[in-house]
């Protein structure tokens, strides 16, 4: 009969009205201002460059190869490079951005920057207060804005942060490793030309018949 | 006792008797004319002041229906957010078209208010509240509700825009269709009450056999013609599930497309005034107007048992509207020609049949049968020609 189906839906409505006010499960708005839902660890909005050790300008990682600004789909970012060299982390004398500019009303977010990064200088961040009041200068970021801690890296994405720590502490130890044997063998060497003089002064005529050509 | 009974009366009557009381200051020549001005700021004030408590009581139930909180923010329980949107839209940019016609683009809110006020001139809102007791005050509400269609065209046609233009004409397709109806319902009371004036109607209605009143919904013409009537008022007012005219989903917002600022909110207060207007026409002829349900309570001030009437009417259609979808256009038409039409002029033959049986069980019988038969025959028969099957599209799989 027609008006059933009528009369079922208009059960439906009452009860979601009745309940609302009673069971509060129903209610699944998040009063945003107040309340906040924690976000997911792969949450990511924009990108941001990170530093190592508490000086951002001597430990940003970012040596300003420019391969994330032209992969850039939008083109959004611009950099430029240093005249000078500074040591990076490894202790390599790097060139490091002199500008590196993010403009994030022209970012999609498509984390590709991050992607193609070969020193894990640029992630990708999680925070969403962005909101300006200037639409142009506030939402071009600049190279200090956009600089963050290892620590808030750590803080954001845990568990891809501690594994591009230990694949940067593994990298680490393998150059100590290499000095090290290095400096040995600079060491043994040195102690040898050293022996190898002595020996010289004691026969200066006959070499030593064991002695490879 | 009696001082108690008087004192009653004297809050029944408090408008009135202040009405004469500010009137008696002035030179007798003044006083029909300020008498006038007075009723119908009145009218203004209170129906206004209903619009906004209705804005913010549609969000609250339409949020509370699909598990939301509604409007919380402005005042205690947002209460005050009327007031946010009147300040909102009222300091909003006024667009008009380049291409419109500017002088009746600027007239069609005006108009859509000033005719949707019109009809509250022969409501009785209160005993002895009503602005004029026309002998055809029935008569009069109609006409000027079929105003609000020409404005709603004025609007559409004005605007030069292809939303606006369709918008307006569903309106009217809509608007034309459902004053049928609506007006065939109600010429059933006028058959029982033999007036045209409102005031008469309701007088008829206030009284009572035993706790009972004899309002007309309590008959079976009355009840069905009160069910017709509101679904009828529901698609003169445009609201859902008739809201084919506004159609955000579809057309933007169909004949007001083009209007922005305080023209939008003139708009939107035209159609709720209009809403009440009718509301307040079914009230008055199906659930005896400003009468008491039961006899018992008759000393509660009249008017409060009015706006009692309309709150419970709003909150109805609120709740219609938080459940059902849009309907298409060809199933509006043959809702309206199909059903409403064939069931209004049945309800008109059992009026007339419930006249010229005596009073009685049988009569109840009788009529009941008339209303009740023919809308199971018809609801039948209208299903059994629609084939009901799970679409499939050709593409999507």
């Amino acid at each position: 009969m027609v008006g059933e189906g009528i009369l079922k839906g208009l059960g439906e409505t009452a009860r979601n009205f009745f309940g609302s006010y009673v069971s509060k499960d129903r209610l699944t708005t998040v009063q945003y201002p107040e309340q906040r839902e924690a976000q997911i660890e792969a949450t990511r909005d924009f990108p941001f460059l990170v530093y190592d050790g508490a000086d951002w300008q001597q430990g940003m990682r970012c040596v300003a190869c420019q391969i994330c600004e032209k992969e850039c789909p939008p083109k959004c970012i611009f950099i430029e490079k240093s005249k000078d060299k500074k040591p990076d982390a490894f202790g390599k004398a790097q060139f490091y951005p002199a500008t590196f500019n993010i403009d994030i009303s022209v970012c999609m977010s498509c984390q590709i920057c991050v992607e193609v990064c070969p020193f894990d200088a640029i992630k990708m961040d999680v925070d969403y207060h962005l909101s300006t009041d200037d639409r142009f200068g506030g939402l071009l970021l600049d190279r200090q804005k956009l600089a963050k801690s290892n620590e808030y890296y750590n803080a954001i994405h845990p568990t891809e942060a501690a594994a591009i720590d230990a694949q940067r502490a593994e990298e680490q130890a393998k150059l100590d490793a290499k000095s090290k044997a290095a400096a040995e063998a600079k060491a043994a060497a040195d102690a040898k030309a050293a022996a190898d003089a002595t020996l010289a002064q004691k026969a200066p005529v006959q070499p030593a018949a064991g002695e490879p050509q | 006792m009696t001082h108690m009974a008087l004192l009653m009366s004297q809050l029944d009557q408090i408008f009135v008797l202040t009405s004469h009381w500010l009137l008696s200051y002035l030179p007798a020549a003044l006083q029909p004319l300020c008498s006038a001005i007075l009723s119908v700021a009145a009218i203004i004030i209170a129906f206004a002041t209903l619009f906004a408590l209705t804005t913010w009581l549609e969000r609250k139930g339409l949020g509370r229906m699909q598990n939301r909180y509604g409007p919380n923010r402005v005042g205690p329980c947002g209460l005050f957010q009327p007031i946010a949107d009147g300040v909102k839209s009222l300091t909003k940019e006024d667009i008009v078209p380049i291409t419109a016609d500017h002088a009746v683009h600027y007239m069609a809110p005006v108009l859509l208010v000033a005719a949707s006020f019109l009809g509250y001139a022969v409501l009785p809102i209160g005993r002895n509240m009503v602005l004029v007791d026309l002998n055809a005050g029935v008569l009069f509400f109609f006409a000027v509700g079929s105003l609000m269609e020409l404005a709603v065209f004025m609007a559409g046609w004005s605007s030069r825009s292809k939303y606006s233009l369709l918008g307006a004409m569903r309106a009217i397709a809509q608007m034309i269709s459902y004053e049928v109806p609506l007006v065939l319902a109600s010429i059933v009371v006028l058959m029982q009450a033999g007036s045209l004036s409102t005031v008469a109607i309701v007088n008829m209605q206030a009284s009572y056999s035993g706790i009972w009143p004899h309002w007309f919904l309590f008959t079976p013409w009355g009840f069905a013609g009160f069910v017709l009537f509101m679904i009828a008022a529901t698609a003169e007012a445009n609201r859902s599930p008739f809201d084919l005219p506004e159609g955000e989903s579809e057309i933007i917002a169909g004949y007001y497309t083009e209007y922005s600022g305080f023209k939008f909110a003139l708009f939107f207060l035209g159609e709720y005034i209009g809403m009440f207007a009718t509301s307040g026409m079914a009230i008055t002829l199906f659930l005896g107007g400003w009468s008491a349900p039961f006899s018992f309570l008759t000393w509660v001030p009249s008017y409060l048992w009015f706006f009692a009437k309309l709150l419970t009417l709003i909150a109805i259609f609120i709740w219609i509207r938080g459940t059902l979808p849009r309907l298409r256009m060809d199933q509006l038409m043959n809702l309206a020609w199909q059903f409403m039409l064939p069931m209004t002029l049945l309800n008109l033959l059992t009026a007339g049949v419930w006249h010229f049986i005596p009073a009685g069980l049988t009569r109840w019988f009788v009529c009941s049968t008339m209303v009740v038969v023919p809308f199971i025959l018809l609801s039948r028969g209208l299903r059994h020609r629609k084939k009901f099957q799970v679409r499939t599209y050709r593409y999507s799989q």
